[in-house]
């Protein structure tokens, strides 16, 4: 045979063997396994957050599970493509406005009313398709040096004042930030929305790429004041208790105290939908609120009494001081960049 | 009146053994485009007609190409001169220089990003080393926007053009440069002249490889704040969009194979290597003299950018206090290097094996069906990430769909989807440095190996090998730093429970856990660095062996 041919197709076939020998392991790991109940997890947080909740869980019921974690938007469209031959049981998403849209093209199951009935129904879907697992509140985050309190705004949308203008960073392109303008959308209206949208531009609002930036700049000295989510700060604190930032919440109602809502849902194409609901209702036991404010800095979600730490918001204050928007409309977030599209912001 | 026939000379047939593979690693490219193509049918008129008429298009890739402009200028400051420097000149240390040159290729961009991001500031690196974390803070703006995207790139992308322009400066004969002095020419006016043309296609080659990496980048534009096209298509991704997403992955593909086409058209009718008899001298040594110690000086100063700084921002991490217990950081350390090596070593092996056939069949059978096979790989690198991990996502489950009838995912989500993933959205840094060591190795001595009598083995392991072996270890190199830093593919292709350095660093960042995610910087650092020493320190002990 030619030499060129002999070693060409000699390099070729290592090439495909070699890379088809990783076929083997998982395929004999998993035969070689006895049959313990294991579910998927399709998880669109932080794994180093939640990895030692999720072990806790485990070691509980003995139910073993694959963490596959990613950001929320990739395991949407990976669910969007795999449909019917998706290996997930449970998606724990983000935000919940991605799960709204995942439950009306019709992937997530309904889950029982034992389930839904641990949360108030502000955080829970109306068709119970999906059910709120922890809340980042919305705030507003300041340089203690630079604003006195009696200059901090009421309102959200106080912000377009002109004393405040070139001093405020926002994240336009954040998904917490998108969540924000739905809701804002859901409450006042499109044309309210917009409106302030462009009147924020115009009082030379900054754009930060995300929440961490936002906090980052007010430190830096880059703005006075800005909308992040509310334990990113508390971050910074827990490395650096001297971190010269503050945050505080809006009056009473203002759609600038809107409580982000991570959230669960339960996939039609689950195998063993038992052991799946096992892992939702752990997520909603107080061991795991618990674990979600002492760990994460987040605001539990369910009827429990959970103990906040002196650090984070005062939970019934800040309960007390939520909007009343109905969240299960916060999941029009096309529409939303459509309108942050339209006002040259992204 | 029938025309005269027009004699053509007859080109050689394309063999199938190397059409064969060729044609399927093509295909593999192709697929994920393919899904691409599909699902941008899927969109509805009204939304297509929005997309494609947004004014905001124009500022996109204006944006886009204003930063591939910025980025290839400064490669080209950065690179031209130092890839003389450690070529051509009597400079000390040239082959640590020469290695350390390579190695800002294995800092993630968004790192790069965070610490020129994290220099200024309050908490920043500038603050630290002068011990000034004070109530007030330093006002040391960061830099964003534009410059911020430009140097960040810039610094982590310029060895793609050094490691051309290098190869290229060993390679050139020097028997020409001495013609044209003796003819009175100045030095420069030589370099300009004669040198600068000859360097063409390494420039070019360069070039391609710099552009298409801005084109595709998020993560450091991202943070910068600057809006390229990237931007655009990773908003539709974000609102779970995936007809408009296919459009602007589209739009992407094609200003990159407009960049492709501009090549090609750069590099038409060029023939540069020695007619005659004879053979080339060996490298010229220019003597630096007094311009030793500033051509140092510059060399240590793009070290220090590009790759103390992100270095030295990881290791400020360590000083604050961890998330997690050290037990556990340690656990997921190890799993995460044994996972990030396992991967890397056989996708860049598996990348290599793949650009052989495409690089012979460039180099031996020059025609246009070849050259375009060659570019297909190319198109592959300038996939976005994000949809080329769909399209082998669709690809694989509908493997599983064909074959196994359970329902159970056989391809999709193992290690052997995504190390074919990776080995070819990376198979174009694979093909350029083979194709240039197979300039060099003409067939006939393979030819003359067999006529001694000797058997395949022998002949491929001492002569078509080693003639190929410096291709081959800088195509292992590049491949393999790719693999260490890549995110998207991983994400979407990756084996449930599998990890790797590069995920776990961007987890811990996202969540503002700088100092747990500071161990896995370092892991990508230190495993980039032994990697790409190991094989230089290897190529040039088989070197010496050789003489």
């Amino acid at each position: 045979m030619h030499y060129l041919m002999k070693f060409t197709l000699v390099t070729f076939a290592v090439a495909v063997v070699l890379g088809s020998l990783t076929l083997l392991p998982s395929r004999a790991q998993e035969a070689a396994e006895p049959a313990v109940a294991t579910i998927t997890l399709y998880c669109g947080r932080s794994a180093a957050l939640v990895e030692p909740l999720v072990k806790r869980f485990t070691e509980e019921t003995g139910i073993r599970v694959e963490l596959r974690a990613a950001d929320t938007a990739q395991l949407a469209l990976a669910l969007t493509e795999e449909g019917n031959r998706s290996p997930a049981d449970v998606f724990w998403s983000q935000d919940s406005g991605t799960l709204g849209q995942l439950a009306s093209r019709g992937f997530l199951d309904k889950l029982p009313a034992t389930t839904l009935d641990r949360v108030p129904e502000a955080y829970r879907s109306d068709e119970g398709s999906w059910v709120a697992t922890s809340g980042r509140l919305r705030v507003l985050a300041y340089s203690p040096q630079r604003v006195k309190e009696a200059d901090l705004p009421k309102s959200v949308f106080d912000l377009t004042d002109a004393k405040y203008k070139g001093r405020v960073g926002w994240a336009p392109t954040n998904a917490s930030f998108q969540a924000f303008i739905t809701a804002m959308v859901a409450m006042h209206g499109e044309e309210k929305t917009r409106q302030w949208l462009l009147d924020m531009k115009a009082n030379q609002a900054k754009p930060f790429p995300k929440n961490t930036a936002l906090v980052a700049g007010i430190a830096n000295g880059e703005i006075d004041l800005s909308l992040p989510n509310h334990y990113y700060l508390l971050r910074f604190k827990s490395a650096d208790a001297r971190y010269p930032v503050e945050q505080t919440q809006f009056e009473k109602g203002d759609i600038g105290n809107m409580n982000n809502l991570s959230g669960v849902g339960l996939l039609k194409t689950s195998k063993n939908k038992d052991a799946a609901l096992k892992l939702i209702d752990f997520l909603l036991s107080s061991e795991a609120q618990q674990y979600f404010v002492e760990q994460t800095f987040e605001m539990p979600v369910t009827r429990d009494r959970i103990a906040t730490p002196a650090a984070m918001p005062d939970l019934h204050e800040a309960l007390d001081k939520l909007p009343a928007v109905n969240l299960n409309k916060v999941e029009d977030l096309e529409g939303t960049q459509k309108l942050l599209r339209e006002a040259g912001l992204i | 009146m029938a025309s005269p026939p027009v004699l053509k000379p007859r080109r050689p047939p394309l063999p199938w053994y190397l059409v064969v593979p060729a044609v399927m690693c093509g295909l593999g490219v192709a697929g994920p485009m393919a899904y691409l193509v599909v699902r941008a049918l899927s969109i509805e008129s009204d939304e297509l007609r929005r997309i494609l008429l947004d004014p905001r298009n124009l500022a996109l890739l204006g944006n886009t190409l204003l930063l591939c402009l910025g980025v290839l200028v400064v490669t080209l400051i950065l690179a031209l001169p130092a890839a003389w420097l450690t070529a051509r000149t009597d400079l000390p240390m040239r082959r640590v220089f020469a290695l350390g040159m390579v190695l800002p290729l294995a800092v993630p961009g968004y790192l790069m990003a965070f610490s020129l991001l994290s220099l200024g500031g309050y908490v920043g690196a500038v603050a630290k080393v002068t011990g000034l974390v004070m109530d007030e803070p330093i006002r040391i703006a960061p830099i964003r926007g534009f410059w911020g995207a430009l140097i960040a790139l810039s610094l982590y992308n310029f060895p793609y053009m050094l490691l051309n322009l290098r190869a290229a400066f060993l390679s050139l004969d020097p028997t020409l440069e001495e013609v044209g002095r003796s003819l009175g020419r100045t030095p420069a006016r030589v370099f300009v002249s004669l040198v600068l043309p000859q360097l063409r296609p390494a420039l070019v080659a360069g070039g391609l490889l710099v552009g298409l990496h801005v084109v595709a980048d998020f993560g450091v534009v991202h943070l910068m704040g600057y809006h390229t096209f990237s931007f655009a298509l990773y908003e539709r991704y974000s609102a779970v969009d995936v007809p408009g997403m296919a459009w602007f992955g589209l739009m992407m593909i094609a200003l990159a194979g407009a960049m492709i086409a501009l090549e090609l058209w750069l590099l038409r009718g060029l023939r540069l290597h020695r007619v005659g008899s004879g053979v080339a001298r060996g490298r010229a040594v220019s003597r630096l003299g007094w311009w030793k110690a500033p051509a140092v000086l510059f060399l240590l100063s793009i070290l220090c950018a590009g790759v103390v700084m992100p270095t030295a921002t990881t290791v400020f991490w360590l000083f604050e206090p961890t998330f997690a217990s050290a037990g556990q950081l340690r656990d997921k350390l190890t799993d995460a290097v044994g996972d990030s090596v396992t991967a890397a070593a056989l996708a860049s092996t598996v990348a290599v094996l793949l650009a052989l056939p495409v690089a012979l069949l460039a180099s031996r059978y020059p025609s246009k069906r070849a050259l375009s096979l060659e570019r297909l790989a190319y198109m592959g690198y300038a996939t976005p990430a994000l949809a080329f991990a769909l399209g082998l996502l669709v690809v694989s489950i509908s493997v599983d769909r064909l074959l196994v009838r359970s329902g159970e995912t056989w391809f999709y989500q193992s290690l052997a989807v995504l190390v074919y993933g990776y080995a070819l959205h990376f198979m174009a840094e694979a093909v350029g440095p083979i194709r240039a060591a197979l300039f060099h190795a003409t067939p006939r001595l393979e030819e003359a190996s067999r006529a001694l009598g000797h058997g395949f083995v022998r002949t491929s392991w001492s002569v078509t090998l080693p003639l190929l072996r410096p291709g081959l270890l800088v195509s292992l190199a590049l491949v393999f730093l790719s693999v260490m830093k890549e995110l998207p593919l991983t994400m979407l292709l990756r084996p449930t429970g599998f990890t790797n350095l590069a995920y776990e660093l961007w987890d811990r960042t996202n969540e503002r856990l700088y100092a747990d995610a500071a161990p896995f910087a370092l892991g990508i650092l230190v495993v980039s660095f032994v990697f790409v020493g190991a094989l230089l320190v290897g190529e040039s002990a088989l070197e010496r062996k050789k003489q």
